[in-house]
């Protein structure tokens, strides 16, 4: 497959970029094509973000707790601007009890703490649309 | 032991015949991978020509490397907090009455993200966020309930706020004066340190220029008012956990402070008169030996730093008193009980190096917010540690130890090569402004990362002796749907009922005085007084100052 786009993005009010940076730096390192938006986005400046750079992947990272209503929300204005079949996977402190839902809402899949970039990787390879 | 120190020749010639044992051994069976960033042994080689008095010296004596006070702990213990809020003020001050109850001594109250940016909870920004990480502050209403039925002359009281810290503290001010105390009788911190929010943190709200002079004026009002006050806690902890080194913890922690400094001087004020005010947070990270260096180094060089660099006469402006917050960023979700022996000897560490106050990690912050269960535990850890363990009963036990005493030379003298560097730069906030001190945090995390995937660092329950078993399904705190709506509809209840003419004036003065050059912190406690929000007041000051962007596309 041609170059694989991955937007990281920061939804939301949280500063805490350490993961969202080395999970950056690991998917370029992967081979990826990566953009990093900084912290302190809307999920409609992800989105437009997204579409302005045609990406294939929106990955999402946030430690707030507000990640029930961010995400998903992400997901509809993307729908919303015609691209439904970008890969948005989301990663962060979250608990457990919360993935079914944001799966139900479009997440494809949430990488909580400790995860190896590699299985990161892995998934984007074989989901990427 | 002193005539084997004198003994230069003697000691050199053991130790050539030991490593010479040592590499027929280590031939036929090797030591553990990766020991090789610390030697095997250290001898009095290692701290050869150590000058007791002029390195370590007294307690409570210049430079302080031994502790800031004489007695330390045998006189009074460390300040014990637990870093807690959420939701509403009501509910956070249930839970402060809690912790003061089990034997808290000091409140350290944790802000949601809204009020951390100045924005109300009905901005749109706010959407999702009110409660979450913090208790919502909208306006002294909030803050009145926060601290319902605790008296504000009796606790010491840290607030972690930065961009709209001025407005906080006035808001405090405004609280303690209904009650009936005295600013002067008023004890805690504010955070106010603006510069890592840029590099580390990422709760700014204004520019630097603004954000400095709003640092400046709280160090001028509190010196005049509140002298018991803590101005500022300069954050070399959110530096370590957004990625850096150790040393780079105590370097760009330090280059900021003199950045204040600077500021403060160009201002017209004394650092007599306002350095006494400066106060730390650094991180308690696994490394035992070298965090107890790391505090006793930091002490030293900042002493030093302050005599030399500023002429600093009084002890209290030489001195590096410090709160300690163990590290959540090695926290694991993996078998997360095992944090509890991890955040232990963090703070174990902190003790042994001599630290004023402490907050401990929850176990299950890598989870989800701590219970009342896991806030608890973390509060007994260090009851257990004062009361139990005997460490803090005899001061700076570690000193002569020939590797802490090696490791605190290193560090003191790696940390001032990376501050001379900076000032090379032209300061702190031309370093952050080229993205030296980010990159070269990046750079660190993502090595730090690299190591534990390969395995290079181990992590128990993640990379060894981990298991299939998914993290504990236990009873997790959560900051109610609701609480957004409900603060809203709070908020709302106040703004029908206070004087709407009086909190334009207010506004309309403060607008006035920002554009001037005048001293904020009476404006501010004007405004707060009418019951003017966060966010009102916060966006009278975007409207002269402006707002700061991060360019994000560096990782």
């Amino acid at each position: 497959m041609a170059n694989i786009k991955v937007l990281v993005a920061k939804p939301g009010l949280d500063g805490h970029d350490r993961g969202a940076k080395v999970v950056a730096r690991a998917l370029r390192d992967a081979g990826f094509e990566v953009i990093y938006t900084g912290i302190r986005l809307t999920p409609e400046q992800i989105a437009e973000a997204a579409l302005q750079d045609d990406v294939n992947v929106v990955a999402l990272s946030l430690l707030s707790g507000a990640h029930n209503t961010l995400f998903p929300k992400v997901v509809e204005l993307l729908k919303e601007k015609g691209m439904t079949d970008v890969l948005v996977i989301g990663g962060g402190v979250i608990p457990d009890a919360d993935i079914p839902g944001l799966k139900a809402a479009g997440i494809a899949e949430v990488f909580t703490p400790g995860t190896p970039t590699g299985k990161v990787v892995d998934f984007i390879n074989a989901n990427v649309k | 032991m002193t005539d084997i120190m004198n003994d230069k020749e003697m000691l050199q010639q053991g130790l050539d015949a030991y490593n010479a044992k040592v590499a027929k051994a280590t031939a036929k069976f090797p030591e553990r991978p990766h020991m090789d960033a610390k030697q095997r042994l250290y001898t009095p080689l290692d701290i050869d020509g150590f000058n007791y008095l002029e390195k370590d010296g007294f307690p409570g004596q210049y430079p302080f490397t031994r502790g800031v006070q004489p007695t330390m702990y045998r006189g009074r213990l460390w300040t014990m907090r637990a870093y807690a809020g959420f939701a509403t003020a009501e509910e956070t001050n249930a839970r402060y009455k809690y912790l003061l109850q089990a034997g808290q001594t000091g409140l350290s109250v944790a802000m949601d993200l809204p009020t951390q940016i100045g924005l109300d909870s009905d901005a749109e920004l706010s959407h999702g966020e009110v409660g979450k990480v913090g208790v919502a502050i909208d306006s002294l209403a909030d803050m009145e309930q926060l601290f319902d039925g605790i008296p504000l002359d009796k606790v010491s009281t840290s607030m972690t706020i930065n961009g709209p810290a001025a407005v906080l503290l006035a808001m405090y001010v405004a609280v303690a004066e209904k009650q009936g105390v005295k600013p002067e009788q008023l004890r805690g911190t504010i955070q106010n340190d603006i510069l890592k929010e840029y590099i580390a943190r990422g709760t700014y709200i204004f520019p630097p220029r603004p954000s400095m002079r709003l640092i400046t004026n709280t160090f001028e009002y509190c010196s005049k008012y509140i002298p018991k006050w803590n101005t500022i806690s300069v954050g070399a902890y959110h530096i370590r956990e957004a990625g850096s080194s150790e040393v780079q913890e105590i370097a760009f922690a330090f280059a900021n402070a003199i950045a204040y400094i600077d500021a403060a001087i160009k201002a017209g004020q004394k650092v007599d008169d306002f350095a006494p005010g400066i106060s730390w947070i650094f991180t308690a990270g696994l490394d035992f030996f070298f965090e107890i260096a790391k505090f006793r180094a930091a002490r030293r060089l900042w002493a030093r730093i302050m005599k030399e660099r500023y002429g600093a006469t009084v002890p209290k402006a030489q001195m590096l008193r410090v709160h300690v917050h163990t590290a959540g960023s090695v926290l694991t979700a993996q078998q997360p009980l095992n944090n509890v022996a991890r955040i232990t000897w963090q703070a174990m560490s902190a003790v042994l190096g001599g630290i004023q106050s402490m907050a401990c990690c929850a176990y299950d912050e890598a989870l989800c917010l701590p219970t009342e269960e896991s806030a608890t535990l973390a509060l007994r850890t260090q009851q257990l540690i004062a009361y139990e363990s005997g460490v803090a009963d005899t001061i700076d036990p570690l000193a002569g130890s020939y590797y802490v005493e090696s490791l605190t030379n290193k560090i003191e003298k790696e940390a001032e090569e990376y501050i001379k560097k900076i000032d090379e730069m032209g300061g702190a906030v031309a370093a952050i402004e080229q993205g030296y001190m980010q990159r070269e945090m990046a750079a660190h995390a993502y090595e730090d990362l690299t190591a534990i995937e390969t395995c290079k660092k181990t992590v128990i329950g993640v990379n060894k002796y981990a298991d299939n078993k998914g993290a504990v399904e236990g009873e997790s705190l959560k900051a109610d749907l609701s609480v957004g709506e409900r603060q809203i509809k709070r908020v709302d209840a106040m703004k029908a009922k206070r004087d709407q003419a009086a909190v334009d004036k207010a506004l309309a003065e403060l607008k006035e005085a920002c554009q001037g050059e005048e001293n904020l912190m009476p404006y501010l406690i004007a405004a707060v007084k009418t019951y003017a929000t966060l966010g009102e007041i916060c966006g009278v000051m975007r409207e002269v100052f402006g707002e700061y962007k991060q360019d994000g596309s560096a990782f």
